[in-house]
């Protein structure tokens, strides 16, 4: 009983650690299909907690926060666009100052609000008839916020979207050929920048989840590496938004882990557990190299110019 | 109607390279002036005052140089790391490695005497290439992305120096306080008369931006370095260690790395104490001192003097203007961005196209596709 109890708290816990995560690593999947890397996903998820909680505290309304996080990632990630598709910049370094310009702006920005508690955050929910069954309603439907939720849906939603529709053929095409793709008539520019620009907003959204409903607070660096991970998930997932799912929800528990172990382990210690883990994922992935090769796009990180091949 | 078509330029003189690259520098100044600008602060009288309490005196130019020394350290070691294509993002955490390495030493090895100082340094090389060569060994072997593991090995640097300074190492003096006990005399650099600057550290960075320009330009592993940074491919075919060069450079870099993190601890807290105190980022900046220098090792004496200046106005920032330390990042992310945003004007040229255009339609747009797709590729490569 008393094992069971602890199983079902922790898979609610742990689907609550993993929903910022699976929000930027779907956004990260669909920019990498069509080819871009974006290492800005810290950046932007910082960007988006701070001004999805200045936009819920002065507008009143979490709902409000989130609509400003969106933006703001999508914002920082047309920069990332520019640069890595028009400009075709380094796009490794372009991400890397995404994320570094992003720390220090809301660093700065963010010194106003620090430590203010949220006026009106998020409700945590129960979603009505499911939340009464046995095992699954405490594990799954009792205590989440909508965004769990919607994460999840947008996580089947990005799936079918990605693999049983023309669209996120075109998007896979120009990950992986653009030139034939192009060949093909699809707009290879207008799809790698929606497609960032989407991450941007998936990275935003993530970050405002820890603003508004995981901790409904700012703090100075709050994503604490979340955007790392996130990059992580999208390789260990084989950039699948199915298999995100589950590389979240590990995450997650990871994160959950470290917090239920304290009081037995000095709590330093186990912060660095998902850390960690995230090393010995990547490792796995790439033992059996087949394997890990799989799912990546064949251009990613290249840029495209019209013309070529 | 006039035509241009771009050419790609295989060598960019250096003027126009220092040229765009001051030009990059002065526009991120130029924004950030602005971000000053909506804090109430005249971005002319505020860069004045940045200037005069960072430039202006014997005091000033020495907290440049303090800040300069572990920049060049980590950056000439990112040179050679970037060199190989080898994306070492964790000088950070090799930085917190070393310093740990140096404090364990000063702290738990007594009676070395004059020793105390050299041994310190050694310890912390070592544990700053012990930190890089987990990411190594992963990207030489398993094709791990060396990117995502460099910088994990930084948060858990950081969680493990936290952890000691509040565990085992927490000092017997430290009532309320994580930090250790602070070194003993022996193990503490001696300081430029008159300022703060520990210049043995000043002394070794030095020393080893001439040893690593030697290395690339004169030795068979900086060959094999410039070989396998250009196609790891074509290294393979001829027979060239891949492992075994990516194992040494990274110890070198990240030695380097741990180097900085000695003259922290050794020469400016005198204790082990909050990693986020130790190494203040300089660990990501770093980067930019090693693009900004483009894989010229002599190159980083100059950006990580400039960088170094960035960072001593970082402290004036907060005293004189009120804004937080994180300025400079927002100023170090701005230079990377507009470092990037000029390459095209390095590595292209503008031509007045000759008469008679071969594809007319694409011709008339100032941008010929071929010519750009060529050198996308090389930037690609």
């Amino acid at each position: 009983m008393e094992l069971e109890s602890w199983l079902i708290s922790a898979t609610a816990r742990s689907l609550a650690f993993a929903t910022p995560l699976l929000l930027a690593a779907l956004g990260e999947i669909v920019a990498e299909r069509a080819g871009v890397v974006n290492l800005g996903v810290e950046g932007m998820m910082v960007l988006g907690a701070l001004t999805g909680f200045v936009a819920a505290q002065l507008g009143g309304d979490p709902t409000l926060g989130v609509l400003a996080a969106g933006l703001t990632g999508g914002l920082a990630a047309l920069v990332h666009a520019f640069l890595a598709i028009t400009l075709r910049a380094n796009q490794y370094v372009s991400g890397l100052a995404l994320t570094i310009f992003g720390l220090g702006l809301s660093g700065v920005v963010g010194r106003a609000w620090q430590g203010q508690p949220l006026r009106n955050p998020f409700r945590a929910l129960d979603v009505p008839p499911l939340a009464e069954l046995p095992v699954l309603g405490p594990a799954l439907f009792q205590g989440q916020h909508l965004m769990t939720y919607a994460a999840i849906l947008a996580a089947l939603l990005l799936w079918v979207l990605l693999f049983k529709t023309r669209l996120g053929l075109s998007v896979r095409s120009v990950g992986e050929s653009p030139a034939a793709a192009d060949a093909l008539g699809v707009g290879v520019y207008g799809l790698r920048y929606g497609c960032v620009v989407f991450g941007g907003v998936m990275a935003g959204v993530a970050g405002s989840y820890l603003s508004l409903a995981y901790r409904p607070s700012w703090s100075e660096g709050m994503s604490a590496g979340m955007g790392w991970i996130a990059l992580a998930i999208a390789i260990f997932a084989a950039w699948n938004p199915l298999k995100a799912l589950w590389g979240a929800f590990l995450f997650g528990a990871c994160f959950h882990l470290a917090f239920r172990l304290q009081g037995v382990l000095p709590a330093e210690f186990l912060r660095l557990l998902p850390y960690v883990a995230t090393i010995v994922a990547l490792t796995l992935a790439s033992l059996g190299r087949s394997r890990a090769r799989r799912g990546a796009p064949a251009a990613l990180g290249t840029p495209y110019t019209r013309g070529e091949r | 109607m006039k035509r241009y078509r771009l050419e790609p330029r295989p060598a960019p003189p250096p003027g126009l390279v220092l040229a765009v690259s001051c030009g990059a520098v002065v526009a991120a100044l130029v924004v950030t002036g602005f971000i000053f600008l909506g804090f109430g602060h005249n971005p002319i009288t505020a860069y004045a005052q940045l200037f005069a309490a960072t430039l202006g005196d014997l005091r000033g130019v020495s907290e440049v140089l303090r800040k300069t020394v572990p920049l060049l350290l980590c950056g000439v070691g990112l040179v050679l790391a970037f060199r190989l294509q080898f994306w070492n993002i964790g000088a950070e955490g090799q930085i917190l490695a070393g310093a740990a390495g140096a404090a364990g030493v000063a702290l738990f090895v007594p009676g070395l005497g004059p020793a105390t100082l050299p041994a310190m340094f050694a310890a912390g090389f070592v544990a700053g290439a012990a930190w890089g060569f987990l990411p190594a060994i992963l990207k030489a072997r398993l094709g791990v992305s060396e990117i995502i593991t460099t910088l994990m090995m930084n948060y858990i640097a950081f969680y493990l120096v936290q952890y000691l300074i509040l565990g085992p190492w927490r000092g017997q003096e430290a009532r309320g306080f994580a930090y250790t006990d602070r070194f003993p005399p022996e193990a503490a650099l001696p300081l430029l008369p008159g300022t703060r600057l520990p210049w043995p550290t000043l002394v070794v960075a030095v020393a080893l931006v001439l040893f690593v320009a030697f290395l690339l330009s004169r030795t068979r592993l900086g060959f094999e370095v410039r070989v396998i940074g250009q196609s790891a491919h074509a290294a393979r075919y001829a027979g060239m260690g891949f492992t075994r060069v990516t194992l040494l450079v990274m110890g070198l870099s990240a030695g380097a790395a741990g180097l900085a993190g000695v003259g922290e601890v050794a020469g400016v807290h005198l204790r082990l104490l909050d990693p986020a105190q130790i190494s203040l980022g300089y660990g990501y900046t770093a980067i930019i001192v090693a693009l900004l220098a483009r894989g010229h090792p002599l190159a980083t004496l100059l950006t990580a003097t400039f960088l170094g200046l960035v960072f001593a106005m970082g402290d004036t920032m907060r005293v004189v203007l009120g804004l937080p330390f994180q300025m400079t990042g927002v100023i170090s992310g701005l230079v990377l961005f507009f470092i990037i945003a000029a390459e095209p004007v390095l590595r292209y040229r503008l031509r007045r196209a000759p008469a008679a255009p071969l594809q007319a339609p694409e011709a008339a747009t100032p941008e010929p596709a071929k010519e750009v797709a060529r050198g996308a590729r090389e930037l690609a490569d």
